[in-house]
């Protein structure tokens, strides 16, 4: 009987805590910035796209919620001719992150993407891409690999040997 | 004819009062409830949530009202209204303050025990006619516990009775001028409380509704507005106990300064409060602990109280 009366009382002092309920719209709540929310599309630090193309992410994706078509312009780079992620598949997994090779495609902290109309929650790239360079803020692709494009021959990358002529004998 | 028109408002301001309070509760329930768990309720709609009543309202009104064909369909209609009807009824008996009741029995304590014996059809109808095992075994347990536990609410209320010296809650109030009868009483009024609880099946004895076992008891098959009847008959219960409490043992509006209706009323919010903040504490015994708390210690201890107190009136002379 005692401990009843006890358990009554302590409940009633929990009327004098801190609530526990975050007051959402009002009151956001700590995203840490690595949390997998919407994705997008960054860009490169002089303002190109990043993505090149590969299909990776679409091939990582556990629920193929992305969908793309690669194409190459006049210069030899390639990019997405349509790059098309069905948000309402998407499970947030961050496996196309993990899998781009480019880091083009992001997770950002952005959760609030509710929609009356499921079919507004397929994104074309229009709303995929961002005009920054999101995470990685220096990096650009074609500046590091090897491949040759308009603008950028065989061993003009950053950190790449002139290429060795195989056939010649000179050191 | 001055008489007829403080009847008439006598009838329907209660009715009104008790029927408020009940939408209020649907609200301040689930406020305070969250007030105890370190959350804050309902507080979307309006200030405070308050239109949250007015939300779960149109809710309840606007809800399928789903009669199951497998039903016993008169019963099924008639169970929701006789929660509504008894415990309403209970309320013409209570004397609010000087002048403010609706009827002045000489029998309003027994009226108020049989108005709540009538209530346990309610709850056992509405099993039986749902024709669904969930809602005949809350059905079964509903009448068990009422019954069981009407037993010693009676007797708790006769050690009142032999001190005011009347079945009448005016005169009981006004013999607690002295002194509240929650002092020589306080056995009776511990006994009455619990089986108050039991009576209106309130959580710490809510096996007859028990949604972890039941799904929700006598009431699982019923919706919209008939399900609205059984909760906003469970909440005037809930009422009904506190406003009885205070009567019986609080002196009800007995008090200095403030008027006498207001007294009543700070009276009752604090049992209606002290009712939810309890739900809001304790576990729902198992059944058989239920049944043995009641018959052999409650039973025995409001015996020992009615006893007792008859013997220190006689002697007393």
């Amino acid at each position: 009987m005692l401990s009843v009366l006890r358990s009554i009382w302590g409940v009633f002092l929990h009327a004098f805590r801190r609530r526990e309920t975050v007051l959402y719209p009002e009151v956001k709540p700590y995203l840490p910035p690595r949390y997998r929310g919407r994705i997008i599309l960054t860009r490169d630090p002089d303002g190109e796209e990043r993505c090149v193309a590969c299909y990776l992410c679409a091939v990582a994706c556990p629920v193929d919620c992305i969908s793309l078509q690669a194409t190459e312009d006049d210069s030899g780079r390639r990019y997405p001719e349509f790059f098309r992620i069905n948000f309402s598949r998407c499970i947030f997994c961050g496996l196309c992150e993990e899998a781009c090779p480019t880091f083009a495609i992001q997770l950002t902290p952005d959760f609030e993407m509710g929609e009356y109309n499921r079919n507004n929650l397929v994104y074309e790239k229009e709303q995929l891409l961002i005009s920054g360079p999101g995470k990685y803020p220096d990096y650009n692709f074609y500046r590091v690999a090897g491949l040759a494009i308009a603008g950028k021959g065989k061993g003009e990358a950053e950190r790449e040997q002139p290429p060795v002529d195989v056939r010649s004998l000179l050191p | 004819m001055s008489s007829l028109a403080t009847n008439l408002i006598n009838v329907f301001g209660v009715l009104f009062a008790v029927l408020t309070v009940a939408a209020v509760l649907v609200y301040g329930e689930r406020r305070l409830l969250a007030l105890v768990q370190d959350r804050y309720g309902p507080n979307r709609a309006g200030p405070f949530g308050l239109l949250q009543i007015i939300a779960d309202v149109i809710k309840m009104f606007t809800k399928e009202d789903w009669i199951p064909p497998f039903a016993d369909r008169f019963v099924f209609i008639l169970a929701p209204a006789v929660i509504m009807i008894t415990v309403l009824l209970s309320f013409t008996v209570v004397p609010f303050a000087p002048g403010v009741e609706v009827v002045s029995l000489n029998i309003g304590l027994l009226f108020f025990l049989a108005m709540s014996s009538m209530g346990v059809y309610s709850v056992v109808l509405a099993g039986w006619a749902s024709n669904s095992k969930y809602s005949l075994l809350g059905g079964l347990r509903a009448a068990a516990q009422m019954l069981s536990y009407e037993v010693f609410m009676g007797l708790s209320l006769m050690g009142v009775v032999i001190l005011a010296g009347s079945f009448n809650l005016r005169e009981i109030v006004e013999a607690q001028k002295g002194m509240w009868f929650v002092l020589p009483q306080f056995i009776g009024f511990v006994v009455f409380m619990i089986a108050g609880l039991a009576e209106t099946h309130r959580i710490p004895f809510d096996l007859p509704e028990a949604d972890s076992e039941l799904i929700a008891g006598y009431h699982s098959e019923y919706s919209a507005m008939k399900f609205g009847m059984f909760m906003v008959g469970e909440y005037i219960g809930v009422t009904l106990i506190s406003v009885l409490i205070v009567a019986l043992f609080f002196g009800g509006w007995i008090g200095p300064v403030l008027p006498p209706l207001v007294w009543f009323v700070l009276k009752t919010s604090f049992f209606i409060l002290l009712i939810i903040l309890i739900r809001g504490s304790l576990p729902r015994p198992r059944y058989d602990q239920l049944m043995s708390y009641g018959w052999k210690l409650l039973l025995p201890l409001s015996l020992l109280n009615l006893v007792v107190t008859g013997g220190i009136v006689l002697a007393l002379g």
